[in-house]
């Protein structure tokens, strides 16, 4: 069974999307980056984060991940704001009772889009 | 092979092929990006045809109970005769019933139009001065209780349109409408649903159509309206509200005044900051933002943090036109 099977599928991102976005825009940190743009259609982006982050159905390249960011690179994103929507995808999924193993390689598959994300 | 019809042309369909690729092929544009079923920018629309559930997987009832569905995800047993959200809707004559003054600013216009017109309260419709001019107006009007459309016009300072509908149009003129949309109106699928309607100025006039509707179809859970203006003169029906409020006791109707006094019965400041004031928590709540776009931008975001689901928040910016969007989003 895939990562994504494991934690639930599209069910578990539709309940992880609300609660990951509220985090972060109640982070201080980094609600910066997502206030700006239509709030509806930003939640859609959200999901489709979250299936890619859950090793999910996706066609997105790492040339995506480049153009999708390049936006925010130039507004001054860097790996703290990178490490932080990590930090909030990872109580997303403890508020919804995944287990650490599970919670672990969802981290690890955000980390292998680092340098496209930050453009480096 | 299914046949796909989109702008009087057939495409077929092969099976298992979804119709973002089938139209593709064909050399249509259809904008996409994901092509996963996340994203939702491939939204198409069936106008005819049963559209596969799997192509709605994700959408607001909202949208889906409209025939909306990602062409990305839908791959058709059955014909289907399709079109872009955002293509230019059929254009009919209509004949203005009446036009009533609501206030100071804002007129109450009653349309009769010349075919029947399916629509939601609270959607709405494009009304054109001519052939360049055209603003989109809610719908006060309920299908199942009224006998015409209703529209709530204030007139904008300078407004080519606002201002045509305020000084030249009369009762008998014959005007051009165009077809219903939006996604900002009551579905009664969850019947004991807390429901809060908020709006400034003529952002009443999708509200009360969609309070209307709500009660009509027997929404049993708790209704909150808050409207607000600057002043106590710039609300209106507010008798009609309060017979509503009275005869349906869990339907509560709040007047908010953000400038200068604030007489005996209204509550100082945006509808807004009254409403997170009485409701902080908005877990399971459905929200309709109306008016304002500034409002609609703030309450869209205090609303989803007091706890409301995204998808359970409905909004309507007020937007001017000249970006010609809102419309589609
Ligand atoms: C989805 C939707 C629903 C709408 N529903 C309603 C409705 O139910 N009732 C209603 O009255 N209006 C509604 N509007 C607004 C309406 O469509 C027009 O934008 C409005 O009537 C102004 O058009 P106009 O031609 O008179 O002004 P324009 O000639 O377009 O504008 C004249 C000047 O006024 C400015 N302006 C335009 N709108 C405003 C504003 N609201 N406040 C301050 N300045 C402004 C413009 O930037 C411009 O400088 C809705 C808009 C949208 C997008
Ligand atoms: C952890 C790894 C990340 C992944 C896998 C990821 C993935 C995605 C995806 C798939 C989209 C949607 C793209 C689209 O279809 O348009 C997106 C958009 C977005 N991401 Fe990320 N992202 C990551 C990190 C970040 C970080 C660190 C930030 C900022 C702090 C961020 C901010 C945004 C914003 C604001 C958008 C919307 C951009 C727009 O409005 O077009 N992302 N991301
Ligand atoms: S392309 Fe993203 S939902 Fe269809």
């Amino acid at each position: 069974m895939s990562l994504y099977d494991q934690i639930g599928g599209d069910a578990a991102v539709n309940a992880a999307v609300d609660i990951f976005y509220r985090k972060v825009l109640r982070d201080d940190r980094i609600s910066r980056f997502f206030t700006g743009v239509d709030m509806e259609r930003q939640a859609a982006k959200q999901k489709a984060f979250l299936t890619m982050a859950f090793g999910g159905p996706n066609n997105y390249s790492g040339l995506d991940m480049r153009r999708g960011h390049a936006h925010l690179v130039a507004q001054g994103l860097n790996d703290s704001h990178f490490d932080a929507v990590v930090e909030n995808l990872g109580a997303t999924l403890k508020e919804l009772n995944v287990p650490d193993s599970l919670i672990a390689q969802v981290a690890a598959i955000a980390e292998t889009t680092r340098n496209d994300v930050l453009g480096k | 092979m299914t046949a796909i019809r989109y702008q009087d042309r057939t495409y077929d369909c092969a099976p298992g092929e979804t119709v973002l690729d089938c139209l593709t092929a064909g050399g249509v544009t259809v904008p996409s990006s994901c092509r996963a079923g996340v994203c939702q920018s491939c939204l198409m629309r069936a106008e005819e045809g049963e559209v596969p559930a799997a192509a709605q997987a994700g959408l607001k009832p909202t949208l889906a109970a409209q025939g909306y569905f990602l062409a990305c995800s839908c791959r058709p047993q059955t014909p289907l005769t399709v079109a872009l959200p955002d293509a230019e809707r059929l254009r009919m004559a209509a004949e203005v019933v009446s036009i009533e003054p609501l206030n100071a600013d804002i007129v109450a216009v009653k349309l009769k139009p010349s075919q029947q017109l399916a629509y939601r309260a609270g959607q709405f419709i494009r009304l054109y001065k001519d052939d360049d001019q055209s603003r989109c107006y809610s719908l006060a009007s309920v299908p199942e209780l009224d006998d015409h459309l209703e529209i709530h016009v204030r007139a904008v300072p300078g407004g080519q349109v606002s201002g045509w509908v305020h000084r030249e149009l009369r009762a008998g003129d014959a005007v051009e409408i165009a077809d219903s949309s939006g996604l900002c109106f009551y579905v009664d699928d969850r019947p004991q649903q807390p429901l809060l309607l908020l709006g400034t100025g003529s952002g009443l006039a999708p509200l009360y159509g969609i309070l209307r509707d709500a009660l009509n179809q027997g929404h049993r859970g708790p209704v909150w309206l808050y409207h607000g203006s600057t002043t106590p003169q710039g609300l209106y029906r507010t008798r009609e509200l309060a017979a509503l409020a009275e005869r349906h006791p869990h339907f509560h109707y709040v007047r908010c005044v953000s400038e200068g006094e604030v007489p005996e019965g209204f509550r100082p400041g945006t509808p807004l900051d009254a409403a997170l004031a009485d409701h902080p928590v908005l877990d399971g709540w459905r929200v309709f933002l109306c008016g304002h776009p500034e409002l609609v931008r703030k309450g869209r975001m205090e609303a989803f943090l007091a706890g409301a689901s995204m998808a359970d928040i409905h909004a309507d910016p007020f937007v001017p036109s000249g970006g010609g969007l809102a419309a589609a989003a």
